[in-house]
């Protein structure tokens, strides 16, 4: 028993020491400054050399390198897999590629392009951006960030080592049960592809919560919502709809394996499971996965049209309502996804207008887009330019899906190449396109040096062409009766040409991406070395050098207007008073942006790899017993509770607040 | 068989030379419903086309406004936090016209809906399709039993009577569609679905499977046959009948292989003791226009490669292929062609 007394006692020894000790913490401020704040701040931030600091960092900024050239390779992949089946497609009644191998092919092209480019592409750029857009010197939750990391990365692995090794899926990217059920896809196809699933969405959720805490409680002080960048915005409202649509996801592949692998029978109509329960779930998700992929696109635009128009995006107000407005209207309109099921006529009605709905603010954004070039100053620079492709392009798709949210126009378009061509509009035209943008406009901030202007524009001209060569053929295929997911097609219907022109545009854009590539390796070398602000951009970002330090800001940068690059005279406004030998960095309030409490930035650890590791070996072996969720979860729980052990303050510990 | 909006619509591919048919095209004007939905489209087109050309104009103008005087690599001083006053009119403007269009569409859509919903109201017509992996089983409905014929991949439809299908799927889901005379509707394990159409063209109409469905969707065609009423009457009645009896020893060692080896286990054909239910009806296989769901026209080479070795033509699909010594084969195509 402790003696009563003694309590206050070690309480008061406690806090003279402390009291002694705040003297001597080094923090940033007027007394360390310039070079030696920097060296310090460098030693207390940078990752230790090694594969054991390689693997244990939790530097936003490296994760979201890795994230970005990971996407990357798995988007080069999905190209190769889009190529074969092209090749297949440019003549009628080919045989170069067997059925189950080409449905494999879509398959995995699907899979790949959506779950492991799409979405990671867009949270590794932003992972990488976000903090050093809103100020701060790392991602909230730093140790989640690297799990969700490498989650991403075995779930990618894992399908694609599948796919070499013969059992890879062969189900669609939607896996429609039954087909995907027990009962017509026995051997393990369809559980890799529904354990892919799982790693991803672990992976998507992980990433989301990190950036939603980071947007909203690490933004530089002054940089209110009101003032917060479009692109954080729209990574805001993006990550939100990943918490929200994931869990459908993660549902309906959960019941799906249970099906499979423990004999439920959730999807099996003879035991009164129900087929059609997959549809409404994985659409649940699968629609505002489209708007999860497209919301960030918006914010490369906007970005890019600032920065490139001379001027703030014409009324910021008015693209965040409608950014928030999208994500909310994505949820609503799933089922003109299944507009063929036989679903009730009120029900189509409701969801024809519902979907219609959305050209109303996707419409105010390109308005907005529009009046900023209109009232700005363009300069064509490669970003800008594919700015102006994105207009072009993703416009079509837009109307495209204005026609087919009309039942009865849907019901002969839906699942033919006019949907194709429909949704490569959104997705290329509409996200693609913005992130190569992005990719050229952050080079510089990311490694330092520019992009070969030349190579870029030469680049952009064959993406853009050889998209329209490649795609809009496909409207022509489609309303002659050509249907998706089909190896080959008869001889005599018409579908030729089309198909013939699609090929060659596939390759021309094929092509592109490889100069593309080839442009951003060499100009890793051979690049005109980046100033700090080589684009005369108004975000935060380019406040600090390119690229970034490990801590971002040796100063945290005060905000005092939406673009503040632009409007500062002379030095940037900072706060200082972080603490310079541990990481730490500045959290402050949700709206308004006041400073609010310093937080402790967690150290480098090998525990969330081991934890990925872990979880990831549960995943895999589940496809094959249950008893893998049953023994799995001792490592899990191992390396889970050796990562959250409560950190103890080594040096000079001091209460939060002071 | 092409209607005029069709040859408007599709007119840069004819432009490009192309010379092709469009039995399974979507402007086909064959069908009540395909007729509304042309209508339908076009008006959507001219809605969108007119959009279109406002964004691209408007985008074309803010691109050549910068030629104006001025450095171009300087911010917009002073003022680049206010909304030019007219750009917000505009704003304002543009909203109100995408939701107008917008509303035009949706009522469009949905008269455009209940056109379609009604022309086939009074059904004369009663059918069954259920989808199978990866070929059409079809059953002609009639209140006096001995009247119904089953038949596969081939459906004879009347010219200008309203049509009734029931849609229904054993295995997976599959999708009906008839490009040229329907939209499509699913046909779901455990669910009952329906169309209904009135065919307005006698002609031949391909569709084919539109919703996933294994390996060998890209195979699992389906044949239309839009008749006059009366040749529909002659067809239905041929149906009726049974299979004629083997007339030469080729054929009578045909029959008695078809019957009473693997064959029979899955086919079935009426007036022969092959009655198994899993495969197509057999019964005037000759008649059809293909082989296995329109995975190749009928003839004699294809009926010889079919039997042969069905999972080289069509690989994956349930067929085996069961090795028949040579004699056995004339003998089974030989027989199999019998059946008109």
């Amino acid at each position: 028993m402790t003696p009563p007394d003694s309590i206050p006692q070690r309480i008061r020894a406690q806090d003279e020491r402390l009291a002694r000790e705040r003297g001597t913490i080094a923090r940033d401020g007027p007394d360390l400054r310039g070079a030696e704040l920097e060296a310090r701040l460098d030693r207390t931030w940078r990752r230790t050399p090694g594969i054991i600091g390689w693997l244990a960092t939790v530097d936003h900024k490296e994760i979201g390198r890795r994230y970005i050239i990971t996407a990357l390779i798995f988007l080069a992949l999905g190209g190769v897999l889009a190529l074969a089946m092209r090749v297949q497609l440019a003549r009628p009644d080919s045989a170069l590629i067997s059925p189950q191998r080409y449905n494999e092919l879509f398959t995995m092209h699907g899979s790949t392009m959506m779950f492991l480019f799409a979405v990671p592409v867009m949270e590794g750029v932003a992972v990488y951006i976000i903090p050093l857009m809103v100020g701060t010197r790392s991602t909230t939750f730093p140790r989640l960030n690297a799990f969700s990391y490498f989650m991403y990365l075995f779930g990618g692995v894992m399908l694609w080592v599948a796919f070499l090794l013969n059992i890879g899926p062969d189900v669609g990217w939607f896996a429609y049960t039954p087909l995907s059920g027990p009962e017509f896809s026995p051997g393990k196809r369809a559980d890799v592809w529904a354990q892919m699933i799982t790693f991803t969405e672990v992976s998507a959720l992980a990433a989301a919560v990190v950036l939603i805490c980071t947007i909203l409680k690490a933004r530089a002080p002054g940089m209110t919502l009101a003032r917060m960048p479009l692109f954080a915005w729209a990574m805001l409202v993006q990550a939100v709809m990943i918490v929200f649509a994931m869990p459908a996801v993660a549902l309906c592949s959960s019941m799906l394996i249970s099906d499979r692998l423990v004999g439920t029978n959730f999807y099996n109509a003879a035991e009164h499971g129900d087929a059609l329960l997959w549809q409404h779930l994985f659409w649940f998700f699968g629609h505002p996965e489209v708007y999860i992929i497209f919301i960030p696109a918006t914010g490369f635009v906007s970005v890019i049209t600032e920065t490139f128009c001379r001027r703030p995006v014409f009324a910021h107000a008015v693209v965040v309502l409608a950014l928030i407005s999208t994500g909310i209207l994505a949820f609503g309109l799933w089922v003109h996804h299944m507009f063929a099921t036989g679903l009730p006529r009120v029900g189509y009605s409701f969801y024809t207008s519902a979907s219609m709905t959305v050209a109303i603010p996707t419409g105010l954004q390109i308005f907005c887009w529009l009046a900023t070039i209109w009232d700005g100053r363009p300069r064509f620079q490669v970003p800008m330019l594919y700015v102006v492709a994105f207009i072009i392009t993703f416009v079509i798709g837009g109307l495209t899906g204005v026609i087919i949210a009309a039942v009865p126009l849907d019901l002969e378009l839906h699942d033919t190449y006019f949907i194709v061509a429909h949704f490569h509009y959104v997705l290329i035209g509409g996200a693609v396109f913005p992130l190569l943008g992005i990719l050229t406009y952050w080079y510089p901030k990311i490694t330092g040096r520019m992009m070969s202007e030349t190579l870029g524009k030469i680049s952009f001209w064959m993406v853009f062409l050889g998209f329209q060569l490649a795609f809009f053929p496909m409207h022509f295929s489609g309303l002659l009766g050509m249907p998706r997911r089909v190896y080959t097609y008869p001889a005599g219907l018409g579908l030729e040409l089309p198909n013939l022109l699609s090929t060659i545009g596939a390759f021309i854009v094929a092509l592109a991406v490889v100069i593309f590539v080839v442009n951003g390796i060499v100009s890793l070398y051979r690049g005109m070395i980046a100033p700090p602000n080589p684009w005369g951009a108004a975000t935060l970002e380019w406040a600090t050098t390119s690229p970034p330090p490990p801590y971002n800001f040796a100063h945290i940068p005060v905000v005092e207007s939406n673009t503040p690059l632009w409007d500062v005279d002379g030095e940037m406004p900072v706060v200082t008073g972080l603490r310079v030998d541990e990481k730490e960095t500045l959290l402050t309030t949700v709206v308004a942006a006041v400073p609010d409490l310093r937080e402790p930035i967690p150290e480098a650890s090998l525990w969330p790899f081991i934890a990925s590791v872990a979880v990831g070996i549960v995943f895999v072996a589940s496809i094959f017993s249950p008893w893998a969720l049953a023994f799995g979860v001792v490592p899990c729980a191992i390396a889970i509770a050796a990562w959250f052990w409560p950190k103890e303050m080594k040096r000079h510990p001091e209460p939060v607040i002071s | 068989m092409m209607g005029r909006r069709g040859a408007v619509l599709s007119l840069p591919l004819l432009l490009a030379g192309c010379d092709y048919q469009t039995y399974q095209s979507i402007f086909s004007d064959a069908s009540t419903e395909v007729h509304d939905f042309n209508i339908l489209f076009v008006i959507f087109l001219i809605v969108c086309a007119i959009m279109y050309a406002l964004v691209i104009g408007f985008l074309i103008a803010a691109i050549v406004r910068r030629s104006r005087t001025g450095p171009a690599d300087v911010v917009e001083e002073g003022r680049h936090h206010q909304s030019n006053p007219a750009m917000r009119t505009g704003l304002i403007g543009w909203t109100a016209l995408v939701g107008t269009g917008l509303m035009a569409l949706a009522i469009a859509s949905f008269f455009g809906d209940r056109s379609m919903a009604n022309a086939a109201a009074n059904e004369k017509l009663s059918v069954n399709v259920t989808g199978k992996q990866w070929w059409w089983d079809i059953t002609y409905n009639s209140a006096d039993a001995s009247k119904m014929v089953r038949t596969a991949n081939e459906l004879h439809l009347p010219v200008d009577v309203p049509v009734h299908i029931y849609l229904k799927s054993d295995d997976v889901i599959h999708s009906f569609w008839v490009p040229s005379l329907a939209g499509k509707q699913d046909l779901i394990p455990g669910r009952d679905n329906d169309i209904t159409l009135v065919p307005r063209k006698i002609g031949i109409y391909r569709g084919q499977c539109a919703e996933f469905c294994g390996a060998d969707h890209a195979k699992m065609a389906l044949i239309v046959n839009v008749d006059s009423y009366a040749d529909f009457l002659k067809w239905w009645h041929h149906q009726l009948e049974s299979a004629p009896a083997p007339t030469s020893p080729l054929t009578q060692a045909g029959y008695n292989f078809v019957t009473t080896r693997q064959c029979s286990s899955c086919h079935a054909i009426a007036g022969t003791p092959a009655n198994g239910t899993v495969g197509p009806d057999l019964t005037h296989l000759a008649s059809r226009r293909s082989i296995a769901a329109g995975a190749m026209p009928m003839s004699e080479g294809n009926l010889y490669g079919w039997v042969a070795d069905p999972q080289s033509l069509k690989p994956g699909n349930h067929m085996p292929t069961i090795g028949l010594e040579p004699d056995q084969l004339h003998a089974v195509v030989a027989y199999l062609e019998t059946l008109k």
